[in-house]
């Protein structure tokens, strides 16, 4: 009797800390990420959609940022920049390789312009 | 406690012993740093630190301090060196100081949404203003795609016709509720005033499946003034040569950041008796309006809840017919005719939204309306009363499959609809009846973030009358450059037709009614049913540094049934189900520039091939042009300081030849010929305005004076059985002149912020 107790009450209480730990199945992030134009937004959201767990991309570019809305059960922030880094464009963490920047479209060189 | 206080302080002020420190800040205490600070009386000059920081010798004295700092205003103060203090800087605002560039993107007042997967043109209400815009079916005058047909001098009543169908094909609704439908589908557009829209969509060919099952050639949404956005008073007031006054006020309250209402009232009145064309008949008719609707917003953004409630109430009188009235005569004198018609409606609608605050893409929606129509018309001898009342609810489910690429609405819908009806004319008849429909429905959209879109929908309906039945609707973008789109559309219609509402005019006749009885439903009648298929292609380029946009579409409708209005004997009208084919097909071609800046040209040609399978064959719809060319130019200046602009608007439309009903059965006097001579119209309006709360406009229709001969068939003797007064193809009293005010007064809070 006594083990069936703690059996319900270690099941009750692995249910709480699940239940703590559960992960955000809407989760807002903004995040940093660099482009120009509108070429660069359609490939921008393009490739954070690629990532499973995101439900919602939208790119600013006056603001330089992507909102966004993920499932935490599904994916990361990392692996939604990771997406985002391997398409050309650099984001807060992790910046996109010379190669696959270089890839980008000549109107979507943010990093020139950066220069200027 | 002041003491402890100065006790604990003086150490802090025995250690900067000989300097004080100043600090410049802003209205909202933020810091400005390089600020200029002046001493004459030491010959001194300091400037501020980054946290708007300098310093002075400490003294038991007033200095005077000039303080200047680029963009803010320079200020000159009596300030003692006692101890620390802090002054506050004022921004400059005002144009007269400082020149502040705003860039305003000009909108098009009339947008085609790229976006949009269905082919929907955006009317705003800058488009709405370019025409006198009594009432909305008057506002398509300035575009090419809808045709508003000539009032009949009984009526008074402008119907409108998308892709060469009339208004029971096209799905009216308000706010995306269907409010213009049953009784008054016909006439319903006539009352709702022009300055009570915000803005309109027209969608051409099968709409969504989302507000119902009843649209076939389009859909027609116009959005109401908004209580939120309003001003707390608007009035305009509004006068023509045909003698037509109207006056519309809007008074808006806020009550709080959320809670805010409008009520909007709209009187209009014609007392003045015309006879332009000397028929004997008035050219319109007589009458008085009252129209109010009182609105109320709830918003709180913060919990995503938006809310509206509408409670509309109008009354309308108009009376037609001979000019001379035998209402007054002991004997009835057989060259007198008059008509009487009677509309009264009461509507109470709302709206509730939901949009989950931590998934803004998935919201429910619930909107409810109950309506009660009464028209009551008598024309000559004849008499038809309709009371009608609807209600109508509709539960809407917006999410997403996966992301924002896939997204789904579905939802059920209700609706409940009793008419009485009663007719008076060859013969005497009750048609009471109600209709209940239930349904469900589901759309799914898919957009590929590039350059490829599609919806998919189908509702199924159970409906007393018309069965159960299913409605599939789809529609197709795609980008295959940047400028260049093409849509593609299909979808199947149905609806329950209420042949005398829908057909009003068909009384202001001698025909005698005839309509088979075939053991349908609807007047022994069947319902009407119709695919609906189209392409449009839309190309964007520049030219000679102009901005170019070619629109090239073409659609065609397939009835499977249709209530035929045969009017081919000259002695009477049949309905009847369609036997045989009926289809409309319209074919446009479009072309608008920019010619430079606020100047745009708009020209379009139409062709419109109507036929159906009448007893006497396949035969052109009566009282329908086939080829049509339309321009309008419109040319504003610039906006000066106060709001100061000119507005210029005209429009040219080329109506061509339009095929009448056979009159070969009437004597030779009262014949008309098989065509109608093909005419031109002009209309102009200019907009002066003196400031962003008060301007003028002035107008005129059928510049060209055209004026329509034999309007109303045996005008000499309207009690013969060879009278009919609807075969009106063009305008009857020649050119109209207007003017009007429109005038506001702001909120004071925008006021206040303007000015500062």
């Amino acid at each position: 009797m006594k083990k069936i107790v703690l059996v319900v009450v270690f099941a009750f209480f692995g249910i709480q800390t699940n239940a703590q730990e559960q992960p955000n199945k809407n989760k807002k992030v903004e995040i940093e990420v660099n482009g120009n134009c509108d070429m660069c937004k359609k490939r921008i959201e393009k490739a954070a959609f690629s990532v499973k767990g995101v439900k919602s991309a939208v790119w600013h570019a006056d603001h330089q940022d992507l909102h966004l809305i993920i499932d935490e059960s599904k994916c990361s922030v990392l692996d939604v920049e990771k997406a985002i880094a391997k398409v050309g464009h650099d984001t807060k963490d992790i910046k996109a390789t010379d190669e696959d920047y270089d890839k980008i479209h000549g109107c979507c060189l943010y990093r020139t312009e950066a220069k200027h | 406690m002041y003491k402890l206080l100065l006790l604990v302080l003086m150490p802090i002020f025995s250690l900067a012993q000989s300097s004080v420190q100043g600090k410049v800040t802003d209205k909202q205490n933020n810091p400005i740093s390089n600020v200029k600070i002046t001493i004459p009386e030491l010959n001194d000059v300091l400037f501020s630190n980054e946290s708007g920081l300098f310093s002075m010798i400490q003294g038991n004295r007033t200095l005077e301090l000039i303080i200047e700092k680029e963009g803010f205003q320079t200020l000159e103060i009596q300030q003692s060196v006692k101890s620390d203090f802090t002054i506050q800087l004022e921004k400059i605002t005002s144009e007269s100081n400082i020149a502040t560039v705003t860039i305003v993107k000009k909108q098009n007042t009339l947008g085609r949404k790229q976006k949009a997967v269905t082919n929907t043109q955006h009317l705003s209400q800058g488009e709405l203003q370019k025409a006198a815009c009594c009432n909305l079916s008057e506002s398509f005058e300035t575009n090419p795609s809808i045709d508003v047909n000539f009032s009949d001098a009984v009526t008074g009543n402008k119907q409108i016709k998308m892709l060469g169908l009339t208004s029971p094909y096209i799905l009216m609704s308000e706010e995306n509720i269907p409010t213009i439908r049953g009784a008054l589908q016909a006439t319903g557009l006539n009352f709702i005033p022009g300055t009570w829209a915000e803005s309109i969509q027209i969608t051409k060919g099968a709409g969504s499946v989302v507000n119902g099952y009843e649209s076939i050639s389009g859909q027609i949404n116009y959005e109401l003034l908004k209580p939120q956005k309003e001003d707390p008073f608007f009035a305009n007031v509004y006068a023509s040569n045909d003698g037509r006054y109207e006056l519309n006020t809007h008074f808006g309250n806020k009550y709080s950041d959320k809670l805010s209402s409008l009520v909007l009232v709209h009187g209009n009145t014609r007392t003045i008796k015309n006879d332009m064309n000397h028929d004997g008949f008035l050219d319109n008719p007589l009458g008085n309006q009252v129209n109010i609707l009182n609105r109320w917003q709830y918003n709180n953004a913060e919990k995503g809840i938006i809310s509206f409630l509408n409670i509309k109430y109008f009354k309308d009188e108009k009376t037609g017919g001979t000019i001379n009235d035998n209402s007054h005569e002991m004997v009835m004198n057989p060259n007198l005719w008059t008509s009487q018609v009677n509309t009264d409606k009461i509507e109470i609608s709302n709206k509730i939204g939901y949009v989950y605050p931590d998934m803004p893409f998935q919201s429910i929606g619930f909107q409810q309306a109950f309506q009660y129509n009464k028209m009551h018309s008598e024309f000559g001898d004849k008499t038809h009363h309709i009371h009608h009342k609807n209600y109508f609810s509709n539960l809407i489910f917006n999410s997403i499959i996966n992301n924002t690429k896939h997204k789904f609405i579905t939802g059920l819908n209700f609706n409940y609809d009793t008419f009485e009806e009663h007719l008076e004319a060859n013969f005497m008849a009750e048609y009471d009846r109600i209709d209940t429909s239930i349904g469900s429905f589901f759309e799914y959209s898919y957009d590929n973030l590039n350059n490829f879109s599609f919806v998919l929908g189908a509702r199924a309906d159970n409906h007393n009358r018309l069965g159960l039945f299913f409605t599939p609707r789809a529609h197709v973008k795609y980008n295959p450059f940047e400028k260049t789109t093409f849509r593609f559309s299909a979808g199947r219609g149905k609806r329950a037709s209420n042949i005398f509402a829908e057909n009003i005019n068909i009384l202001a006749s001698s025909r005698d009614i005839i309509f088979k009885n075939e053991n349908g439903k609807l007047y022994g009648l069947n319902p009407e049913i119709a695919w609906n298929y189209g392409t449009s292609f839309i190309q964007k380029f520049y030219l000679f540094g102009k901005e170019h946009e070619l629109v090239v579409d073409y659609y065609k409708t397939d009835f499977s049934n249709q209530i035929v209005v045969d009017l081919e004997n000259a002695r009477q009208v049949t309905f009847s189900n369609l036997n045989g084919k009926s289809f409309a097909e319209s074919f446009q071609i479009e072309w608008n520039i920019n010619l430079m800046t606020h100047l745009n040209v708009r020209t379009a040609y139409k062709y419109l091939n109507v036929k159906t399978d009448y007893a006497t064959g396949l035969l052109d719809k009566p009282l329908q042009a086939k080829n049509r060319f339309f321009a309008n130019i419109a040319y504003e200046t610039h906006i000066l300081e106060k709001g100061q602009q000119w507005k210029f608007d005209a429009t040219f439309n080329w109506i061509g030849q339009q095929r009448l009903p056979n009159t070969q059965a009437n004597p030779v006097l009262y014949q008309l010929s098989e065509y109608t001579p093909s005419y031109q119209l002009v209309n102009a309006q200019i907009t002066r305005t003196f400031s962003s709360t008060f301007e003028m406009y002035f107008g005129t229709e059928n510049l060209g004076n055209f004026k329509q001969k034999n309007a109303i068939i045996a005008s000499d003797n309207p009690n013969s059985p060879y009278f009919d007064s609807t075969l009106i193809y063009g305008p009857v009293f020649g050119t109209m002149y207007y003017a009007g005010i429109r005038f506001k007064i702001k909120d004071k809070k925008e006021q206040n912020q303007i000015n500062h």
